[in-house]
């Protein structure tokens, strides 16, 4: 277990650290204290790495991410995991907007609440939030899983695409061209695939299913009113 | 109005011309406006509009073909451990595979390669012909993130932050149903065949201050190695470009409102943004303002069609210009060879713009397999190494009439306006007189 300290330490270090095992794993566990808040903490991995952060994290948190495990034990800011593309990004506690933003697989766990736009234009990740997720959460998402546990706020799904979405708790107001769709069993095997793989203890029956009525797909002048 | 049909007594309105009736009665038929690609079609302010002092008395020209003019520049200085060496100061403007076929985005980087510089990717990610031809290619990171891939990233030469484009400052993309093959579709994770709209706006980020993080975020992935250019469409540049510089940039890239698109509605094109000439002033203010100027390096693009606007940029103080429309005529785009075909869909060599339908008879805007086997990549390729072998040629005869060995040591000095308007854009005084429109003596 490498432990890296980011009181003596730079973010830039600990990146550079991390990259260096890429192609020749010597290290394959890692702990990340004191991030005090760090923005861009474990971007671009490339390797099967575990890193674990113990305190809250910024911005961009796992960036980008490709293969690696990383588990932040607190909260953390905008754009966490954003664009990953395999791996898995743990939440402890709460993050900010944009969590899980462009990803495009993977799995993103979030402990605690997500704020605004979570899952934005997401391209195929999968995105289990344990709490609530804000208003706009998985606009223009375009394809992948979002469950969330809580409530969703305003908008919910707006103008997206084929995202699968599923909702235990309240939605405020659906978006654009999100409906309520049938919850069949081949979406009930799905669901609880992911709650198992994300590690949350829920009944797939009790949540709602949303996706896209497709109709806005293609351009139509009498949808005008719906942009 | 055509000669055969000319009648003296038969007036035309100014107002409403047979181009403004034809897209009322579109726009009554349709109910949708006109999506379009190509760049603004109004006559604007422009390049032509100013003039080159060449040396007399007061200064000393050059010979042409015996003293050298140097035309290499390096671009991404400030911070990146590898800055990106051009040999000529025009580069290859973002356009993307899905816009444009996988055979014209590998003759841009077979061209840009034998020239001795860089081609960029665009929305829907790079393709292999891309990064297999380009010697120097600069990746795009675009709010809709189509194609983004970390691996692709390191990869790149530099990355290029696009926050706007010229022909659409403030607008987002369509790329119609028609365009997405398979290839597209998978490459941008969409279904195939559906209206693919491209966001306005990064998702993950608001303001220039979370840029500044952004822009961290790149650079801690790619450890520092390679230049960040943020590129902005024309409009409220003096501003753009301070919180640019402020937010980390290496490079930018500004964008006048006659650069080209794919596809977007016609009233963004023509209406929106600033002419180029008059967005590169307000750009070098800003930057030597901050005491930036050369440090942040600065590419113009919109409307670059030869030498002399090549040089013009530069006198006004651009390290690079961007070609993007003009390429593409160099590969082949609206060739006359193709008339015949263009007709037969409602066009005409050199009008056609309907590159968001995915016909186009050049094989450059279109995903069609049998279409885009018309343009061979390396012969384009060859073409466009001409073309910019030419603007190159051409911009060092007019650096060296004024008596400049160096591109990039010419300066506003050397130019003057032909029009008040282009005198008060460009700051450069009216022809024949010191007068500088706006300024104050």
């Amino acid at each position: 277990m490498n432990t890296f300290d980011l009181t003596n330490n730079t973010v830039t270090e600990l990146n550079h650290a991390l990259h260096a095992q890429k192609g020749n794993v010597s290290q394959a566990d890692w702990t990340v204290t004191n991030p005090k808040g760090s923005h861009n903490l474990a971007v671009g991995l490339d390797e099967a790495l575990n890193v674990d952060i113990h305190g809250h994290a910024g911005y961009f948190c796992a960036g980008m991410n490709k293969t690696a495990n990383i588990t932040v034990h607190g909260n953390v800011g905008q754009g966490v995991a954003e664009n990953m593309m395999s791996g898995v990004v743990r939440v402890k506690g709460d993050a900010s907007q944009a969590a899980g933003a462009t990803a495009h697989g993977g799995l993103l766990v979030i402990e605690g609440n997500a704020g605004a736009r979570c899952g934005i234009s997401m391209k195929g990740i999968d995105i289990v939030v344990k709490g609530s997720v804000g208003h706009m959460s998985c606009f223009m998402g375009q394809s992948g899983s979002l469950v969330v546990c809580g409530d969703a706020g305003d908008a919910l799904g707006d103008s997206l695409y084929e995202v699968h979405i599923y909702i235990k708790g309240e939605v405020k107001s659906l978006g654009a061209d999100c409906i309520e769709k049938e919850m069949r069993d081949e979406h009930l095997t799905e669901l609880a695939a992911l709650l198992e793989k994300a590690g949350v203890d829920e009944d797939p029956a009790s949540f709602k299913r949303y996706g896209s009525a497709r109709e806005l797909y293609t351009f139509k002048v009498d949808n005008a009113s719906a942009y | 109005m055509s000669n055969d049909t000319h009648n003296p007594s038969l007036r035309e309105s100014a107002t409403f011309d047979r181009s403004t009736m034809a897209e009322i009665r579109r726009a009554a038929e349709t109910g949708i406006y006109d999506i379009r690609g190509f760049g603004a079609k109004r006559k604007l302010p422009h390049f032509d509009d100013l003039l080159f002092l060449g040396a007399s008395m007061s200064r000393y020209p050059l010979e042409g073909y015996r003293e050298t003019c140097n035309t290499s520049v390096t671009l991404g200085t400030r911070f990146a451990k590898k800055p990106i060496e051009l040999d000529i100061p025009v580069t290859i403007a973002g356009m993307s595979f899905g816009a444009l076929s996988a055979n014209a985005k590998e003759a841009l980087g077979r061209g840009a390669s034998i020239a001795g510089t860089s081609t960029t990717t665009g929305d829907g990610g790079m393709t292999p012909e891309e990064r297999g031809q380009s010697k120097k290619l600069v990746y795009q990171y675009l709010p809709s993130r189509y194609g983004m891939n970390p691996d692709d990233l390191r990869k790149a030469d530099a990355i290029e932050v696009v926050l706007g484009q010229g022909a659409k400052p403030g607008g987002g993309g369509m790329l119609l149903g028609q365009k997405i093959t398979d290839r597209v579709a998978k490459m941008r994770n969409l279904p195939k065949g559906i209206d693919q709209r491209s966001a306005c706006r990064h998702p993950d980020w608001t303001g220039p201050d979370d840029l500044a993080i952004k822009i961290l975020e790149l650079r801690e992935i790619t450890d520092w190695q390679v230049p960040i250019y943020i590129k902005v469409g024309a409009t409220r540049t003096y501003y753009d470009v301070k919180l640019a510089v402020k937010a980390g940039a290496d490079v930018i890239v500004v964008d006048g409102m006659q650069g080209g698109t794919a596809a977007t509605q016609d009233v963004f094109i023509e209406h929106v943004g600033i002419p180029t000439l008059a967005a590169i002033p307000q750009a070098v203010q800003a930057l030597q303002e901050m005491g930036m100027h050369r440090k942040v390096q600065l590419i113009v693009s919109g409307g670059i069609r030869n030498g002399a606007d090549v040089a013009k940029c530069m006198a006004l103080g651009a390290d690079a210009v961007a070609i993007g429309t003009a390429a593409l005529v160099a590969l082949g785009c609206n060739d006359p060879k193709w008339d015949d075909e263009f007709k037969k869909i409602g066009s005409a060599a050199g009008y056609y713009d309907d590159y968001q339908e995915g016909k186009d008879p050049a094989g450059i805007s279109t995903q069609d397999p049998e279409l885009m086997k018309r343009l061979d990549p390396v012969d384009a390729g060859r073409r466009l190494a001409n073309y910019l072998r030419v603007l190159t040629l051409e911009a060092q005869t007019l650096a060296r009439a004024c008596g400049k060995n160096d591109l990039r040591n010419l300066e506003p000095e050397d130019l003057v306006a032909l029009t008040v308007e282009s005198a008060a854009m460009a700051r450069v005084p009216l022809a024949g007189t010191s007068w500088v429109p706006g300024q104050q003596f």
